[in-house]
């Protein structure tokens, strides 16, 4: 399983990249997108998924 | 040194006279003994190095001075109820709002286009739109890395929410930032809770008491930190009526106590177009009076700003103006970039050699009144249409802001702005503009202009406030207490009366940009 972010909600702050322990997220076409073969939903590393837990638009969401 | 006095056009300085002559030593009262509103008799001479020609932190220096933030930092790492992050709209003046974000080398370089038209450019700041420590600081201090570089003589400043700013203090201090805001609403988590839905701290999303009470004490370690290492720390709080109005003076207290250096209490801008929790549940924000009443039981606490204009994350310019849009991307991107200082340097020097003369004069303006007015006479409100240098230089149908200053026996004192539409607009008056004028300046018993048409003046004169263009293009302070003088005397044979109970409407600039 992985994370998505809902591109039309997405602010484009860049608090998910930062956070994201398994260097999933990066910038594509101006917006970010995660990378599903890399997403963890940071299981067994923290508590939730750090993507979702930081967003301020609420945005990242199971894809 | 062409620009130098084109600039000093702009200022309105040099088609202007000279102070009065300056007594030598103005009757019985120092600038140190009187604690003028901000000069170099309150502080220590080292503080005094430092903010003298930073806007923000010296009442007399946004006079003089222009600030530039950049917006390198879009991620926050806690979420407010004053604060939507969707919301940028170019329209809109408060913090946390941009219209572009800049990758560190773009701000760089404009920082860079910035400082060579605007020779009054002292300060360079980063306040978001997010949080500049947030997601590790990393544009903050990479933007920091190469102005240290490129732009050695401009002041670094950075604002926070302080949620990650102990992590970051040694980094602040290699970087030689020697001024750094806080932004704290509470010092009281039962208070914080009706602030902040949630913070995201050690990997974890916090929400009621937990997220407030982390928070608190994360502020209270990077105020503490800060101050010991010899950082000049601004305190802002958002004033929340209802929320946290009377406990302001608890933080007041409590960032005075942990050697905070300035304390500027904000009224809540709050609109439900805005999209925050607080303008969509009608939160208000405060009155004029309101912010005032504040703001006074708090002035014998920590120093108390009252000039800030709350700007946009992406500001540009003298305070009380925004700049930011003759620096667009593409017309950086064209420009040739210089990084000669030459001409900032003349103009610090040029701005350095008239204060003495300046200080001096204000005292004695100040002892005339003293010496001359009786004690029972209350202090009034002036607003004042400027463009800057301490002068009353503006037509009042061009003022987008009025300086409001307190006037009576202990002196003439800057004690805010109120925003306004502007009244003339392509040449005729628009009445509901100024409509906003008198609702903004309500107050006030005299408003002082460099010029004002018949119209407006008559509708002034109907709501009980005088307009006054015979001080046009003098210094504000002695002008101001020269009218007290003239007003107490009119007081005195019945022929004014005063304003007391007259409320004013405070807004936000949403016609900045327009």
């Amino acid at each position: 399983m992985a994370y998505k972010i809902k591109a039309a909600e997405c602010t484009v702050c860049g608090a998910c990249e930062a956070e994201c322990p398994n260097i999933a997220i990066s910038m594509k076409k101006g917006t970010y997108v995660i990378d599903p073969a890399k997403c963890t939903e940071c299981a067994g590393q923290f508590d939730s998924p750090q993507c979702a837990a930081v967003c301020p638009a609420d945005c990242c969401v199971p894809a | 040194m062409g620009n130098v006095i084109a600039l000093d056009g702009i200022l309105g300085l040099g088609e202007l006279k000279a102070p009065a002559e300056i007594p030598a030593a103005a009757s019985g009262c120092s600038s140190s003994a009187c604690g003028s509103s901000d000069g170099p008799g309150d502080m220590p001479p080292e503080v005094w190095e430092k903010v003298k020609n930073h806007p923000c932190y010296s009442e007399e220096a946004h006079h003089y001075f222009a600030r530039m933030h950049v917006a390198v930092a879009p991620a926050c790492n806690i979420q407010c109820n004053y604060c939507n992050r969707k919301y940028d709209c170019s329209n809109e003046s408060r913090p946390g709002v941009v219209s572009e974000k800049l990758t560190p080398e773009q701000a760089v370089k404009k920082v860079l286009a910035v400082a060579q038209e605007i020779p009054q450019l002292s300060v360079i700041g980063i306040a978001g739109p997010g949080d500049s420590l947030a997601a590790a600081g990393k544009n903050t201090f990479a933007t920091f890395e190469g102005l240290q570089k490129l732009a050695p003589d401009l002041k670094l400043c950075l604002s926070t929410n302080g949620l990650a700013l102990p992590d970051h203090v040694n980094r602040i201090k290699d970087y030689n930032i020697d001024h750094v805001t806080i932004t704290i609403n509470m010092v009281d988590p039962e208070v914080g809770q009706h602030i902040y839905p949630w913070i995201f701290h050690k990997h974890k999303r916090w929400t009621g008491l937990d997220a407030a009470k982390i928070l608190h004490e994360r502020q209270m370690e990077g105020l503490e930190m800060l101050t010991s290492a010899g950082i000049l720390v601004k305190i802002n709080s958002v004033m929340i009526p209802g929320i946290n109005d009377e406990h302001l003076l608890e933080v007041n207290k409590a960032v005075k106590a942990r050697g905070a250096f300035l304390h500027n209490i904000m009224p809540l801008i709050s609109d439900p177009a805005h999209g925050t929790h607080f303008g969509l549940t009608g939160q208000r924000g405060p009155t004029a009076q309101e912010l005032k009443v504040v703001q006074d039981q708090c002035e014998g606490g920590a120093k108390l700003m009252r000039h800030c204009r709350q700007c946009r994350a992406d500001a540009v310019g003298l305070l009380g103006e925004d700049r930011g849009d003759e620096f667009t991307t593409d017309r950086i991107e064209a420009m040739e970039i210089s990084t000669d200082d030459t001409v900032r340097r003349q103009y610090r020097e040029h701005i350095e050699s008239e204060r003495a003369g300046r200080h001096a004069a204000k005292e004695a303006a100040k002892a005339e009144v003293a010496e001359t007015v009786p004690s029972d006479v209350a202090p009034i409100l002036i607003a004042v249409a400027t463009k800057g240098g301490e002068r009353i230089n503006e037509h009042f149908g061009h003022a987008k802001e009025f300086q409001i200053y307190e006037v009576g026996l202990q002196g003439a004192k800057f004690v805010g702005h109120r925003r306004v539409d502007t009244y003339c607009e392509g040449g005729s008056g628009d009445e509901d503009a100024l409509g906003t004028v008198l609702a903004a300046i309500a107050d006030c018993t005299a408003v002082f202009v460099a010029k004002i048409g018949g119209c407006p003046s008559t509708s002034l004169k109907e709501a009980g406030i005088e307009p006054v263009d015979r001080f046009a293009f003098e210094y504000i302070e002695e002008s101001a207490l020269t009218y007290f003088k003239d007003y107490a005397e009119r007081l005195r044979q019945g022929a004014v009366t005063d304003r007391k109970g007259h409320d004013a409407v405070l807004r936000p600039a949403e016609a900045l940009r327009a």
